[in-house]
């Protein structure tokens, strides 16, 4: 194997979703091409006019939510009218409703929710252009920063229906541009929002305060500290949490009334904010609105802390385990030089000998492997729906991690664990059984997997016993399972 | 072609019928003779490459015993062989196919193989279900293929075909309508899929091999809780036994599906093949088991019904240093069903001295088994040689349909 021929592999397993039939892509220089696709139009973007925008989404979470109040209240005065009760006069004493709600039918309960059939949507749209991209770098770093700044989609309806809205208003848009624009998006986008409570943060001396109607929540500013920027252990302490928490108060999402504007959208509700100045990290912000917050994120995004935290995990995610210092020490400098240009970042990382040198140690986490195999024949799923059980049985549910430190996807030892590897197995088999029309397996070897296949995967390949059995091992080969 | 059940000389190319019953080239099939009948027909397809010789060993030759060495099949010690005359014995895990056997209901085709004469297991599955000439060439198989060319207002062609695994086997698929199903756990990986993983793990990557021999050991910890029935590398008789009975209970039914196609994985035995007992043995009894639920699921069915099973090549006649099999070229097919003019094994047999053998390796294929396959469509389907050698088996006008194999 020449050098160039194991460089194509790496471009395409360790920054990249794996190979896609088809030779040809494999002239060339790899590192050029990974150049290229950061420099390609569109960027990390999707652009689908049938997605809508998060407003438009909330929107139809608040009426379904509607309708169906209303309906256990049919319901409600419906038995009590059977035991002989007066029903109270429901309507008189609900809201009128802004949209003319139509009499929901009982049947309607048993209706999907908008908030799972906007999640498949948003999942069968990031599944396809993560199985159409030419290398896959760009979408490689869209998960890792939708991973750094991840929401779940077990939180709420809210976050369920909004996740993938989420991703491509607050982290696609910036996955080439400036890190401050993307914090900035992400802390102030309705899913961010319900994540980490702060559309219920109140600050105890604003109008809302005074009414005592609830007080300071402050997750979301300690997960912008510890999780989004500097990182834990990084000089910050609880007092600056408390005063961060105090200043983004009032940031919060307009409800179905409407009163702060477009119902969904991203409010700054003043008769929530703290009124006051406030000092986080040593600096002085003054009561300022919106723009107090703003500031102050600004600021966290040029804290050195947050270039090596940046760079740390970077590393981590797409070299190894145990990231080389001096790698990180060189991409810190990048993130800090460039004022937090993730697009010089990126291609710094992609540009280094370091990131091409080390072995390929680290394992593909289910996402990657997923879309690696589903690529590796050509296709592009039209259900979303078995890609989405392949990653929940995986350990690695779509915008579902466990915490808002996201996926473990920083070893080996996540992935790669006994009920992991049974599981990958099983499933290997199982994708690669319902398996039509693909080439020859050890045709298919060469075009995915390349020079950089052992004799032992090309002797196990090459003797299975039947395609499938030999698209599984190839599935299942270490240079597959790993990048 | 002539029949006996005496063996004069082991070189000399011979017919053999066991049961000493003959049969007359000027058999008259049943299908012109009774507009009533209804049958059916089922294909399974071994993929792995069955050994012939250890599924049904010829121990009348005098080089079986040396070549086959400890997988030979013996007539004597604790497991003998089964007898299917006195030149032939069958493995003794297939007590079912023997009671068939002895019931005139199951046959045998020996020294048989399709035209394709290198040693891949796709390419051989290519050719041996899809019945072109060569390999990757369709995809379509020429059990569909003759079902689509049946006329119609045909019994058979008017019901879809069915096809039963996770996805259909090639055999099957095609222009004529098909119906799947598949029985829970069909899909789960295979022990044999594991084993390999295993090895490859072992040789280049011991920390996914670590990892997932541990996983491993907890799924079968979990299933001596009895935690889970059907699980990766579970009883793999059962799972064949339960396909082939669905499949025959969807094909008992009146308006059900009157063709079938399965596939059993696994007859891929490189290394600890086993013989009289061990691995072939458990699969050849997983087979065995599939032709009695065929038996017993059809019902009064069954009479109308044959099972044919084939596999793309043979094994090497002598063993290889890991006491199992290389991929060779002749070997057997095995067919069973109340339609049947059984109770014999037909071959000509081809001999096992050195000189014998197809390229002084693999057990010589004599018989062209899409002879055999043409014999059963024309006779249980009524499909003319025309026709056969045009769309189902294209290029065959040389390949006769064997005659004789449906019961008169």
């Amino acid at each position: 194997m020449t050098a160039a021929e194991g460089a194509w592999t790496l471009a395409f397993n360790r920054f990249g979703l794996g190979a896609r039939p088809g030779a040809a892509i494999r002239s060339g220089d790899p590192r050029q091409a990974l150049l290229a696709e950061l420099s390609a139009e569109g960027g990390a973007r999707i652009d689908r006019a049938d997605l809508p925008s998060t407003p438009k989404i909330l929107q139809a979470v608040y009426d379904d939510d509607w309708r169906r109040k209303l309906e256990r209240d049919r319901q409600d005065a419906a038995r009590l009218a059977l035991l002989g009760m007066p029903a109270p006069s429901v309507a008189a004493l609900l809201p009128p409703s802004p949209l003319d709600a139509a009499p929901p039918a009982a049947s309607m309960m048993n209706e999907p929710r908008p908030a799972q059939q906007f999640f498949r949507v948003e999942a069968q749209a990031r599944l396809e252009q993560a199985c159409s991209a030419p290398i896959g770098f760009v979408e490689r770093l869209t998960a890792f920063w939708s991973n750094h700044f991840c929401v779940s989609v077990a939180k709420s309806d809210v976050c369920r229906a909004a996740a993938g809205a989420f991703e491509r208003e607050a982290i696609r848009p910036h996955v080439l541009g400036r890190f401050a624009d993307m914090l900035r998006a992400v802390e102030q986008h309705p899913a961010m929002l319900n994540f980490l409570d702060n559309a219920q943060s109140i600050g105890p001396n604003s109008i809302a305060g005074h009414n005592n109607r609830a007080g300071l929540n402050e997750n979301l500013a300690r997960e912008t500290l510890e999780l989004h920027t500097m990182g834990v252990g990084s000089g910050y302490t609880q007092a600056d949490v408390t005063q961060l928490a105090y200043i983004i108060t009032g940031w919060t999402i307009v409800g179905r009334d409407g009163k702060l504007g477009e119902p969904g959208a991203f409010a700054f509700n003043a008769n929530a904010h703290e009124p006051l100045a406030a000092t986080v990290r040593g600096r002085l912000y003054v009561e300022d609105g919106v723009a107090q917050g703003e500031a102050a994120l600004a600021d966290l995004a040029r804290e050195p802390a947050t270039a090596n935290h940046i760079a740390t995990k970077l590393v981590r995610h797409f070299v190894a385990d145990a990231p080389d210092p001096a790698l990180v020490a060189r991409l810190a400098k990048t993130f800090r030089d460039s004022d937090g240009d993730l697009g010089a970042l990126a291609r710094a990382l992609a540009a280094d000998e370091a990131a091409w040198r080390a072995p390929a140690a680290k394992v593909r986490n289910p996402w990657e492997l997923t879309v690696a195999a589903y690529r590796a024949f050509g296709r592009s799923p039209s259900d979303a729906g078995p890609a989405l059980s392949a990653l929940d049985l995986l350990g690695m549910p779509l915008w579902q991690p466990g915490g808002p430190n996201g996926y473990s996807d920083d070893s080996v030892a996540a992935w790669a664990s006994p009920e992991g590897m049974k599981t990958r197995v099983e499933l290997a088999a199982r994708f690669a059984g319902q398996i039509k029309d693909a080439p020859r397996p050890t045709a298919l070897l060469e075009d995915v997997l390349g020079p950089s296949a052992s004799a032992a995967t090309r002797e196990a390949v090459a003797r299975a016993e039947t395609r499938e059995q030999a698209y599984a091992l190839l599935i299942l080969s270490p240079e597959f399972q790993r990048r | 072609m002539k029949a006996s059940d005496a063996w004069p000389h082991p070189s000399r190319r011979h017919i053999l019928s066991a049961a000493g019953a003959t049969f007359a080239a000027a058999t008259i099939p049943r299908w012109a003779s009774a507009a009533a009948r209804d049958p059916r027909l089922v294909v399974v397809v071994l993929r792995g490459a069955l050994d012939g010789l250890s599924a049904v060993a010829p121990i009348g030759d005098p080089g079986y015993a040396d070549l086959h060495g400890a997988l030979a099949l013996r007539w004597d010690g604790p497991h003998p062989a089964l007898r299917l005359g006195d030149f032939f014995g069958l493995n003794p895990a297939m007590v079912n196919f023997a009671r068939l056997y002895g019931a005139r209901q199951a046959l045998v085709v020996h020294a048989a193989a399709t035209n394709y004469r290198e040693r891949s297991h796709f390419d051989g599955q290519d050719v041996l279900e899809s019945g072109m000439p060569g390999p990757g060439q369709v995809d379509s198989g020429w059990l569909n293929r003759a079902v689509a060319a049946l006329p119609a207002g045909d019994r058979v062609g008017g019901a879809r075909a069915l096809a039963v695994g996770a996805t259909a086997p090639l055999v099957i698929r095609g222009s004529a309508p098909i119906l799947g199903w598949a029985p829970s756990g069909l899909a789960a990986p295979t022990d044999d899929l594991v084993a390999r993983l295993m090895d490859l793990y072992n040789h280049s990557d011991p920390a996914l091999a670590k990892a997932l021999q541990a996983g491993l050991d907890a799924d079968r910890l979990a299933n001596r809780q009895g935690m889970d029935a059907l699980k990766p590398g579970g009883d793999v008789a059962l799972l064949m036994r339960k396909a082939a009975e669905g499949a025959a209970r969807l094909m008992a039914v009146d308006d059900g599906p009157r063709v079938g196609a399965l596939a059993f994985d696994g007859w891929d035995t490189h290394a600890n093949e086993g013989g009289a007992t061990g691995r072939l043995a458990q699969l050849l009894g997983g087979l065995d088991g599939a032709f009695a639920a065929f038996e017993s699921e059809l019902g009064p069915r069954w009479n109308d019904t044959i099972v044919v099973a084939i596999t793309e090549f043979g094994r090497t006649a002598r063993i290889n240093g890991t006491v199992g099999t290389d991929h060779g070229t002749g070997t057997v097919a095995f067919l069973a069903g109340g339609a049947l003019a059984g109770g014999r094994v037909v071959a000509d047999w081809p001999g096992l001295r050195v000189a014998d053998l197809y390229e002084q390796r693999d057990l010589k294929p004599t018989t062209d088994l899409r002879a055999v396959l043409k014999g059963v469509l024309a006779e249980h389907l009524g499909l003319s040689a025309e026709v056969l050698a045009r769309a189902v088996f294209p290029d065959t006008l040389g390949v006769a349909p064997m005659k004789g194999l449906v019961a008169a």
